[in-house]
């Protein structure tokens, strides 16, 4: 099956040399950051986590949310999926490679990783993401690729498929919340120190994680022939709302705590992303364009003549995305380590040479999602007659 | 070269001042005198303790005795000193509040207010980074000493995350260029790991109180926290301490007498 | 056997490529390599060719030993003496000059061990030795 990915229109081989090229270009810098070390990017010993943390972070999210599809699909037998399942379950695995991408190159001595499974530590939650997100890459390759080839085959599926599918409803879950708790158990970080993060994580992953699916089934629309049907972008944009919404639910109860309390180890991080702190300002015109976009997205997804509308639909997921993105991304990470632990300031931005190696990442998700998608409208386009 | 007499006794002046001064211990004790090579003899008589602690004085340390501390630390470790926000400390100092930043004093004592603080690596009973390290390369030894094994961390900066005393330091790029003048009989360490005050287990192995309580003239107590005999005990009974952001339940090991 | 006349071919290549470092050095004499041996002992902590044999096994037990049980001191099963478990103190205070003893044996079989990144100095000179 793997070789449908082999023949392709000339678009095709352009969008994986174009990745090529990105990975080749961002992997002569991460050469440069192997040679030199972690003094290359932005980080340092008060932000000691940074951009690769923060898009690991994020695309654990964009990993997770394919439960969005595969719960109504497998549990409720929500038909109106099926065209769109298999191209979720891709961008599952995807988005898990690029976060055990972004995992290695964060960390300083890369060539010794495997100690984390030389010597396993239970009571380390990180020991735990390891496992989590392993675990999620292979159930969505075996489950992904068994439907997909019994699919071609005009076969159904073994009998074990459906249970995976189930463990592998549970377990999306359980990849966001371990991820979640790497930041919500340390005592150290009061911004992340909340019970509700987990579920923020999830809501926020269950609203952009569609809202990729989506956008690129729509460009996918564009460029070949494949259709997901109307039912189903209905269907997933109305799901991506409510998850929104929640998201957005869940950041004002966060809001009121911190200031109702007031307590401020709770309100200084806040205080420091949306207004500054002691003349650091440089976080708030992210976090306020995060708000903004968040914020507009939702208006226009809410009404459903709006939400129905593809030109309307298409500009609100690209909010809600770069906006999501803006706040789980730099805002998370820079605002659990800001204040410091003595309530300085201390400023990160990733650099050049940084945001070219998260590029590498990103440009290897892209490649094995360009040829995971071919082989599944290649597959789909054979077995239909039709996309 | 034709040099004048004038030129010849100003030099003269300074190379005296400058051999007198190292004589004096005016720089502190550089590697030079602590330089004796440890034989397997040296580890027959090791301190031992149930729990080491830690007791400051804070009042009887002025600027120059924590730089003393300081320099003994960094010096004899190989600590590198690298300017900027990348920086690694092992030892170091600051104000009331930094030090104690969930004391936010809104009218603090001049006397404190004008003090700094010396600040490590607490060596928390309970401590954050042990638990979320993936690789047990931070762990806690019996003598409740939180150490470090260089071998073994990956480099994946969860234990900085974790400590609420931001006691860790991250080697990102190779520190050698900036170890001033390395001290033979310990290694430096290598980028890509983090590391911290290890309340000097080497010298405790061979019987040897830490290089900063050595240099701090007495203002530094430090003993067995479990044995009621010792003198951390004997000075927390007499005098009041506190410990950095108490609340949090990592249960530090170094106390602060202000 | 399918498309065999690209895979005969390509197994012929891909043997020769493989044997080729086997053949080229066949006949060759056994390794040599000059070593400094220290100035002041005659003896090391182990015989030398358990050294040769297995001073990378040893290390890393020293390691594990000194750092994370806290022991210090090895007996050597040789002549029951005590060493302090350091590969600056120890190790290196007779084996000065890395380049003139470690180097040697490592550059001609190829390794490049990463204790060296941190226990470059030794304890017999002011400055790093390396």
């Amino acid at each position: 099956m793997l070789e449908k990915a082999l023949k392709g229109s000339p678009r095709y081989f352009g969008a994986l040399i174009a990745c090529l090229a990105v990975m080749g270009i961002g992997g002569g810098f991460y050469l440069y950051q192997l040679n030199v070390g972690l003094t290359i990017t932005g980080m340092s010993r008060d932000v000691s986590w940074g951009f690769y943390i923060a898009q690991f972070t994020y695309m654990v999210g964009v990993a997770a949310s394919a439960v969005m599809l595969v719960l109504p699909y497998y549990f409720h037998h929500y038909k109106t999926y099926a065209k769109m399942i298999i191209m979720g379950e891709f961008l599952a695995i995807a988005a898990v490679i690029m976060c055990l991408g972004f995992v290695i190159i964060d960390i300083g001595q890369p060539q010794r990783a495997l100690n984390m499974v030389l010597h396993p530590t239970p009571n380390s939650i990180l020991f735990w993401d390891m496992i989590v997100l392993n675990g999620y890459l292979v159930l969505n390759a075996v489950i992904g690729w068994t439907s997909l080839m019994s699919y071609w085959k005009r076969m159904t599926p073994p009998s074990w498929v459906k249970p995976l599918a189930y463990l592998s409803i549970i377990w999306a879950f359980s990849i966001h919340t371990v991820t979640a708790f790497l930041y919500a158990g340390l005592p150290s970080r009061d911004y992340w120190l909340s019970a509700i993060l987990a579920a923020r994580f999830l809501s926020s992953a269950f609203c952009s994680g569609p809202a990729i699916l989506l956008l690129l089934t729509l460009a996918i629309k564009k460029l070949t022939k494949f259709d997901p049907g109307k039912e189903a972008v209905k269907t997933l944009a109305t799901t991506i709302t409510y998850a929104m919404c929640v998201n957005v639910f869940f950041f004002l109860l966060e809001v009121f705590t911190s200031f109702y309390s007031n307590i401020p180890g709770h309100t200084d991080p806040i205080i420091f992303l949306f207004t500054g702190i002691e003349g650091h300002t440089y976080m708030t015109p992210f976090m306020w364009t995060a708000t903004l976009l968040g914020l507009g997205s939702l208006f226009l997804l809410i009404p459903p003549k709006w939400r129905e509308n593809r030109e309307i639909l298409v500009p609100a997921l690209i909010m809600l995305v770069i906006g999501t993105w803006l706040d789980k991304g730099m805002g998370l990470i820079v605002g659990g380590f800001t204040p410091n632990p003595f309530d300085r300031v201390t400023e990160y931005l990733p650099t050049k040479p940084e945001v070219m190696i998260a590029l590498m990442i990103y440009a290897t998700g892209g490649f094995v999602l360009t040829i995971l998608w071919k082989v599944a409208l290649e597959v789909r386009a054979e077995v239909d007659g039709k996309l | 070269m034709q040099g004048s007499r004038r030129d010849f006794l100003k030099l003269a002046g300074v190379t005296a001042l400058g051999l007198s001064a190292a004589t004096l211990g005016f720089l502190g004790e550089g590697a030079q005198a602590a330089d004796a090579l440890p034989m397997a003899a040296d580890f027959a008589n090791p301190l031992t303790a149930k729990r080491w602690a830690m007791v400051i004085d804070t009042a009887k340390l002025d600027d120059d005795t924590m730089d003393k501390c300081i320099h003994a630390c960094h010096s004899f470790h190989n600590v590198p000193d690298i300017k900027g926000k990348q920086n690694i400390k092992w030892l170091w100092k600051d104000d009331f509040e930094a030090t104690f930043p969930s004391e936010r004093p809104d009218y603090l004592a001049e006397e404190v207010k004008k003090r700094d603080f010396l600040l490590l690596c607490n060596h928390c009973t309970n401590p954050p980074c042990v638990r979320v390290c993936p690789t047990k390369a931070t762990f806690q030894r019996p003598d409740g000493l939180v150490a470090m094994d260089y071998h073994r961390c990956i480099g994946c900066r969860y234990c900085m995350a974790a400590c609420p005393f931001g006691a860790r330091s991250f080697n990102f790029q190779d520190p050698a260029p900036f170890i001033k003048e390395i001290t033979p009989i310990y290694p430096h360490r290598t980028r890509g790991v983090v590391e911290k005050c290890t309340f000097c287990v080497e010298h405790l192995a061979q019987g040897k109180l830490p290089l900063c309580v050595e240099a701090s003239e007495g203002a530094m107590i430090f003993g067995d926290l479990q044995d009621p005999n010792s003198d951390v005990r004997k000075v927390l009974k007499e005098k009041f301490a506190i410990r950095r952001k108490p609340e949090l339940g990592t249960e530090p090991g170094v106390f602060y007498i202000l | 056997m399918y498309n065999a006349k690209f895979i005969i071919p390509g197994l012929i290549i891909f043997l020769a490529l493989v044997l080729f470092p086997f053949v080229k050095g066949f006949g060759n004499p056994e390794m040599k390599v000059e070593l400094e041996k220290p100035k002041n002992a005659k003896e090391c902590i182990l015989k030398t060719d358990q050294m040769r044999d297995s001073h990378m096994v040893l290390l890393n037990e020293w390691r594990d030993m000194a750092l994370r049980d806290g022991k210090r001191v090895w007996t050597s099963p040789v002549d029951g003496k005590k060493y302090d478990i350091s590969l600056t103190n120890t190790c290196l205070q007779c084996h000065e000059h890395k380049d003139k003893f470690c180097d040697k044996c490592h550059n001609e079989v190829g390794v490049d061990p990463y204790c060296f990144s941190c226990h470059n100095t030794s304890p017999v000179k002011k400055e790093g030795g390396k």
